[in-house]
C-alpha cells in the first residue's frame, strides 16, 4: 500500500511540473500513465485525472496571479463556455463511446502539433501584429502583462473572439467526457485562434481548467468515480509539482516551451489515435 | 490621474487578496489530505471493508468524525473540488470593486453555471 501510494505520488509530482509547464492539466498525462502503464480501469483513471487538473490548476493560479500574467476577463468570459460544455459532456459521458472521443481527440493533438511547427518555423513569433476585433474592445479583453525573461512590460489585443468561443465550448465538452482539464485547446483557442501571447494564455488556460474540471468532478465525485486512494496521493504530488513547474516556467522563452510542446503533444495525439483504433503501445 | 492610481492600487489589493484566499483553501484541503493519507499509512487501510468508500455528505461526515482515513480523504478532495468555485465568487467581488458592471454579470453566470453542474451530479448518481 505504501508502495502504490508513493508511485502515486511520483506520477503526479511529474504531472504536475510537466503540466504547469506547457500548460495542460496533467490530465493529459496521467490518464495515460494510469490505465497504459498502471492497467487502472479508465472510469477511475478520468476520475483521479478531474483531482488532478483542479490541483494543477489550482497550485499555479496562485503564482501566475501575483505575476499578474492572467487575464481575468478572458478567463470570465470564456468559462460560459467551458463550463456549459463542460456540463453536457458529463451528461453525455455514458452516452457517447469513448473511442470515438479518443480518435477525434488524437487527430485535433496532431493538427495543433502542426500549427505548433509551423509557428516556430516563423521569424519574430512574439512580434504578433493583431488589431482587436470589435466584440474583443467591447468586452474589454486586451491586457497586458510583465515578460521575465523579456524585461519589459508588454500589451497585447486579442482576435476572432467567436471562434475562440466556440474553441473553448469544445474543450469543456471534452473536458466533462473525458475528465481532462483540455488544456491544449484552451491555449490552441487563446493563443492559436485568438492570438494571445502564450504566457498570458498558459496563465489564463490553467486558471480556466480549474473552473472548468470543478464543474464535472462534482458528477465524478458524486457518482464513485474518484478513488480516495488513487486520487489523494496524485493531488498532492500534482501541487508540489505544479508549484515547481510554475516557477521554471517564467524563466523560460516562449519559442523553448514551445519546442518542448511540439514532440509531447504529437505524442500524446498519436497515442489517443491509437487507443481509438483499439492498439495500446 | 491620482484617482486612477488609488484605483488601480485598490485592483492590486483585491488580486492579492484572492490569491490570499486561494492560497488558504488550497493549503487546507491539501493538509486534509495528508491527514488522511497518513491515517491511511497508520491504520494501514482505507477503514471500509473490500476497498469501499463513503459515498455522499452523510457516509462521509459520519466516517469522519470516525477518523476513517478515506472519509478524511474524500473531505479533503471535495474541498479541493470547492477551490476554483471559490475562485468565481471572489472574481465576482473583484470586478465590483472594479464597478465593471459587465464582468460582474458574466462571472456570475458563470457561479450559475457551476450550481447547476453540482445539482445536475447530485441527482444524477
Amino acid at each position: 500500500m505504501i508502495y502504490s501510494l508513493l508511485l502515486m505520488l511520483g506520477v503526479g509530482m511529474l504531472a504536475g511540473v510537466f503540466g504547469a509547464i506547457l500548460g495542460i492539466g496533467g490530465g493529459m498525462i496521467i490518464t495515460p500513465v494510469l490505465t497504459l502503464g498502471l492497467g487502472l480501469d479508465i472510469k477511475y483513471a478520468i476520475g483521479a485525472s478531474i483531482i488532478a487538473v483542479i490541483a494543477t490548476s489550482s497550485g499555479s493560479t496562485i503564482a501566475y496571479l501575483k505575476d499578474e500574467m492572467l487575464n481575468l476577463r478572458v478567463a470570465m468570459f470564456l468559462e460560459i463556455a467551458t463550463t456549459v460544455g463542460a456540463v453536457i459532456g458529463a451528461v453525455l459521458t455514458g452516452l457517447v463511446h469513448p473511442t470515438f472521443l479518443y480518435f477525434l481527440f488524437g487527430a485535433l493533438l496532431v493538427f495543433t502539433t502542426y500549427n505548433m511547427i509551423r509557428k516556430l518555423m516563423m521569424k519574430n513569433e512574439d512580434a504578433q501584429d493583431v488589431t482587436a476585433d470589435r466584440l474583443a474592445t467591447k468586452l474589454n479583453l486586451n491586457g497586458t502583462y510583465y515578460d521575465k525573461a523579456l524585461k519589459k512590460q508588454v500589451d497585447y489585443q486579442v482576435q476572432n473572439v467567436p471562434g475562440g468561443f466556440t474553441m473553448m465550448f469544445g474543450a469543456g465538452l471534452a473536458s466533462g467526457l473525458l475528465g481532462i482539464g483540455s488544456g491544449a485547446f484552451k491555449v490552441l483557442a487563446m493563443d492559436t485562434i485568438m492570438h494571445m501571447p502564450l504566457k498570458p494564455s498558459s496563465a489564463t488556460s490553467n486558471l480556466m481548467m480549474g473552473v472548468t474540471a470543478a464543474a464535472s468532478a462534482m458528477v465524478y465525485f458524486f457518482n464513485g468515480s474518484i478513488k480516495a486512494g488513487i486520487a489523494a496521493p496524485l493531488a498532492i504530488g500534482i501541487l508540489l509539482g505544479a508549484l515547481i513547474g510554475t516557477r521554471i516556467m517564467q524563466h523560460l522563452k516562449p519559442r523553448l516551451i514551445r519546442m518542448i510542446f511540439v514532440p509531447v503533444m504529437l505524442y500524446l495525439g498519436i497515442q489517443m489515435i491509437m487507443k481509438g483504433f483499439g492498439v495500446t503501445i | 490621474m491620482i484617482q486612477k492610481n488609488s484605483k488601480a492600487k485598490e485592483m492590486h489589493q483585491v488580486e492579492l487578496m484572492i490569491g490570499q484566499i486561494l492560497r488558504i483553501g488550497v493549503i487546507v484541503s491539501a493538509v486534509v489530505i495528508v491527514l488522511g493519507i497518513l491515517l491511511m499509512v497508520i491504520q494501514g487501510n482505507g477503514g471500509y471493508p473490500n476497498g469501499v468508500q463513503p459515498e455522499g455528505f452523510v457516509a462521509i461526515a459520519k466516517g469522519v468524525v470516525a477518523f476513517k482515513p478515506y472519509a478524511v480523504i474524500m473531505l479533503g478532495l471535495f474541498l479541493l473540488i470547492l477551490t476554483p468555485t471559490l475562485r468565481v465568487v471572489v472574481s465576482i467581488y473583484a470586478f465590483a470593486v472594479e464597478k465593471d458592471r459587465l464582468y460582474v454579470w458574466i462571472t456570475t453566470v458563470v457561479l450559475i453555471i457551476l450550481v447547476i453542474a453540482s445539482i445536475i451530479g447530485y441527482f444524477e448518481h
